[in-house]
């Protein structure tokens, strides 16, 4: 065996990887591009998912429109607030914090007291019972508890119990997917911290929904007239809590003779 | 090599030897990114390029450097050198010069560093012993069967999207049936010669 056999294959090799190496490195250099050197900052504090919630194809190409003015890191919705805080730094723009949020359901006519109209033997799938002359329930504005925001939802946070969903709070990450798919309208995307929910959405006068549903809102205003914050509106038939200015005294809930008010 | 020659070789690159559908080269990203037709097409574009472009100087290599020293049986080494050599340097000129192109091919062009088709299309030329147009020209057709089978492939992706499967096919286990169904029909080109 020669030694020219061993090393001739090891030099040029070595020689053809120096010479790709070179001319990689004049490359870089002769065919460097000038970039904002913001952008691999932004870059730093964004998840690097790429998983293209923000629109954008990616967390580079997110990095840029931030560093643009295009985009504001709260368009993420994955970053962290430390994240975002830090991206507002780099930026020396103002960064809201991201307020947690979860799912509600704003219906509590389960199969006890919602009045039903016929029973439905369809597909079981709220969209495709809502079409059918909107259901079984009395009530337009009724939880069909046919499950379609339980099939939509990855996290498994909601189940149909007694008739209507219901959302369970410790697996709810406020994703809204059930909220867009609910054909009633009825899920509501609320501040981790709200204290108390009106559970109806019915915006029928107080004699029909009366007709309609044991519970259901009857628009007596008398929580508008208790609350202390002012934070409660009856507006079409219905009252609804302004989670902004309620600080959850319970007072509506005590007067509310349905009883619909209830802690969330 | 005659123009006839060249258009039998196109022929035989694209349809009769089809990288995915007789030869198996590039299953990758053909089931990974055949997810929409508009990224199938970016990543055969992508492929297209590197493939035609690194046919031609892995031709050279072999031809000027590793023949006449006698090293042919490090090609598969040589070649991955400067494939990826060469796609780094493909994606730092385009991004300097060509830079509506580099946003298009996006995160293709670095991923095909690692694609066997573009490993095999040089191995196969070296094989056949073409020249460097035949190089070329086998590459770039190759390549081009590889993108006709991708955006074909993920058309019918797109229209499964919307059906109703049985559930255990659901996902990939229907995906892997549909290609092999592609490469049923590709088979009716097998065997002829031009």
């Amino acid at each position: 065996m020669q030694w020219s056999e061993v090393f001739l294959p090891v030099g040029i090799f070595a020689a053809l990887g120096l010479l790709f190496g070179v001319l990689l490195a004049i490359a870089a250099r002769a065919f460097a591009v000038k970039v904002d050197e913001r952008i691999p900052k932004v870059l730093d504090h964004l998840p690097g998912a790429n998983c293209g919630g923000c629109g954008r194809s990616g967390c580079a190409a997110m990095a840029e429109a931030i560093v643009k003015g295009e985009a504001s890191p709260n368009d993420c919705t994955v970053c962290s607030a430390e994240g975002m805080a830090a991206i507002g730094e780099i930026m020396g723009v103002e960064v809201k914090k991201p307020v947690p949020m979860r799912a509600h359901v704003m219906c509590a006519g389960d199969c006890d007291t919602a009045v039903h109209r016929f029973r439905y033997e369809g597909a079981i799938d709220c969209i495709a019972a809502e079409k059918l002359g909107g259901g079984e329930k009395g009530c337009k504005y009724g939880c069909l508890g046919l499950g379609s925001c339980v099939k939509v939802c990855k996290y498994h946070a909601i189940h149909i119990q007694n008739g209507i969903a219901v959302i369970d709070d410790n697996r709810c990450i406020g994703c809204g997917a059930c909220a867009s798919v609910c054909p009633k309208h009825i899920i509501y995307i609320i501040p981790v911290s709200s204290k108390y929910a009106v559970h109806c959405r019915s915006a029928e006068k107080g004699i029909d929904t009366r007709k309609q549903c044991l519970l259901g809102c009857i628009s007596c205003r008398l929580c508008e007239k208790n609350c202390p914050e002012g934070a409660i509106k009856v507006e079409n038939f219905v009252a609804s809590i302004d989670q902004d200015k309620c600080t959850g005294c319970g007072k509506c809930a005590e007067k509310c003779p349905r009883k619909i008010i209830r802690p969330v | 090599m005659s123009f006839g020659q060249v258009l039998s070789l196109m022929f035989t690159a694209i349809l009769v030897e089809n990288f995915i559908f007789s030869k198996f080269y590039g299953c990758c990203p053909f089931l990974g990114v055949s997810d929409k037709p508009d990224t199938a097409l970016g990543m055969g574009m992508a492929v297209t390029f590197v493939m035609t472009v690194s046919g031609m100087v892995t031709w050279a290599v072999y031809e000027y450097l590793l023949e006449p020293f006698g090293l042919e049986y490090l090609k598969t080494v040589a070649f991955i050198l400067v494939i990826a050599a060469l796609v780094q340097f493909i994606e730092m000129f385009l991004r300097k010069f060509i830079p509506t192109l580099y946003s298009a091919l996006g995160i293709y062009l670095p991923l095909i560093t690692t694609n066997c088709a573009v490993l095999s299309s040089a191995l196969l030329i070296v094989q056949n012993d073409y020249d460097l147009l035949g190089a070329a020209v086998f590459g770039f057709s190759a390549a081009l069967g590889f993108t006709l089978a991708i955006t074909v492939f993920a058309g019918v992706r797109a229209r499964l999207r919307i059906a109703n499967p049985p559930r255990a096919f659901k996902g990939f286990p229907l995906t892997l049936i549909t290609a092999g169904l592609l490469a049923m029909a590709f088979s009716c080109f097998s065997g002829i010669k031009l």
